[in-house]
């Protein structure tokens, strides 16, 4: 299972001098399984690198949004597929009791908020919205969980061979619990997290930024790395990163975090182009 | 035990916070939590208590109506809530475990989330006082 970054950063994209390193794109990540079942993780502004840097032989892809907010879904109209007539495009999401994921989509890719229209895509664009029991994509097994963040969104747990990444872009698993981090049945987010060997999390705050945001739906750092230590988790990927955060800023963050939480599992810094093999990851 | 859904989680949170009297059932029909407003009219605290199946809790507070007939567990609105997938409202007495008999009046809902499923109901209620 091989899994690369395409877009760390939340809330808006965040390109510049200062922001090279972290990147300034918004969130997408694909999982790549060996028999080619291909899986991205969001629609941020980094699908459309993605959609550059497919695979040839390509037929299908699935998209999973964990959310419509915009910096979740800004890319879609942008990657290659979508206006591909010979590839099979899946997008997946959460449901809702009042629009279908295609006419929530319709809100933003439609006049006059897009010049495209959904139903102006390719043909073979299909939706499907999320039942919340166990799926399976290709070779793939799948879990998608709703979370603690503004409107339905959702998490993703995917299995391949015992491997698991864990995918919670957007989350607030202090909100609601009582005793952080203490309680798992309690914890928003910790049954899709529990023991994964990566888990791609939250980490949009400082803790000083977060006392000004309880309730945004985001996580501060040291938030982020004591829910991972919570889940058990081997290696943690700090995600999602305000746009107001240069690159020397976020490695000051993390550093910061692993001072005060002094993780028992690897970690490492959420910077758009970082490729991870599951099969290579360490226990 | 496995994570509690996110709804629940939330109206526990939500619970906390109020001063409302507040109970919470999830699908099975136990009660996961009551807040303190709700202990001080139950004579009761949640943390001697923990969770309770329904057989427990619909029948330990000896819930009667005007007339001082017990009503059936699957007439409490809490109990209509879960099962029937909408609001409920009723007026009754209940005796707490300090063996006082308050009148109260309910008001329930189902936890229906956007995906269309059911993962608990929660009721508030106050006492009436003359």
């Amino acid at each position: 299972m091989k899994v690369t970054l395409w877009g760390t950063r939340g809330s808006l994209a965040a390109p510049g001098a200062d922001t090279v390193r972290y990147g300034g794109n918004t969130s997408c990540v694909s999982v790549e399984g060996p028999e080619g079942t291909l899986l991205v993780l969001d629609a941020g502004t980094g699908i459309r690198n993605l959609g550059r840097n497919l695979p040839e032989d390509l037929k299908r892809v699935d998209i999973l949004l964990t959310h419509l907010h915009m910096d979740h879904l800004q890319g879609l109209p942008f990657f290659a597929p979508v206006r591909n007539p010979d590839i099979e495009t899946h997008v997946w999401g959460p449901a809702s009791t009042m629009l279908s994921l295609k006419a929530r989509l319709q809100r933003y890719v439609s006049p006059p908020l897009f010049p495209v229209s959904v139903r102006d895509l390719a043909p073979k664009l299909c939706f499907h919205e999320l039942s919340l029991d166990m799926f399976d994509i290709g070779e793939f097994e799948i879990a998608a969980q709703l979370v603690i963040h503004p409107n339905p969104t959702v998490g993703y747990r995917i299995v391949h061979n015992g491997k698991v990444v864990t995918y919670l872009p957007d989350h607030e698993p202090m909100l609601g619990a009582r005793t952080f981090p203490r309680s798992p049945q309690w914890t928003s987010g910790y049954d899709l997290a529990a023991k994964a060997d990566l888990l791609i999390h939250d980490t949009q705050y400082s803790p000083e930024e977060y006392q000004g945001r309880v309730g945004f739906g985001h996580s501060n750092m040291v938030q982020a790395f004591e829910f991972a230590a919570l889940a058990g988790v081997n290696r943690f990927v700090p995600f999602h990163h305000d746009p107001s955060h240069s690159d020397d800023q976020l490695d000051q963050m993390i550093l910061d975090a692993m001072r005060e939480v002094d993780p028992g599992f690897g970690v490492t810094p959420g910077q758009e182009g970082t490729k991870f093999d599951l099969a290579e990851l360490m226990d | 035990m496995a994570q509690q859904e996110v709804e629940v989680i939330l109206a526990r949170h939500l619970a906390e916070h109020l001063a409302l009297p507040v109970f919470i059932i999830d699908p099975q029909g136990n009660l996961i939590f009551f807040n303190e407003p709700a202990e001080a009219v139950l004579g009761l605290r949640f943390g001697d208590t923990g969770l309770m199946p329904s057989s427990e809790w619909s029948t330990m507070f000896e819930p009667v109506d005007q007339d001082g007939k017990p009503i059936a567990p699957e007439e409490l609105p809490l109990v209509i809530a879960m099962t029937q997938g909408h609001p409920a409202h009723r007026a009754f007495w209940i005796r707490g475990r300090d063996f006082k008999t308050r009148q109260i009046e309910l008001t329930a809902f189902p936890l229906l989330g956007q995906s269309g499923r059911i993962s608990g109901a929660v009721s508030i209620f106050w006492e009436v006082t003359k």
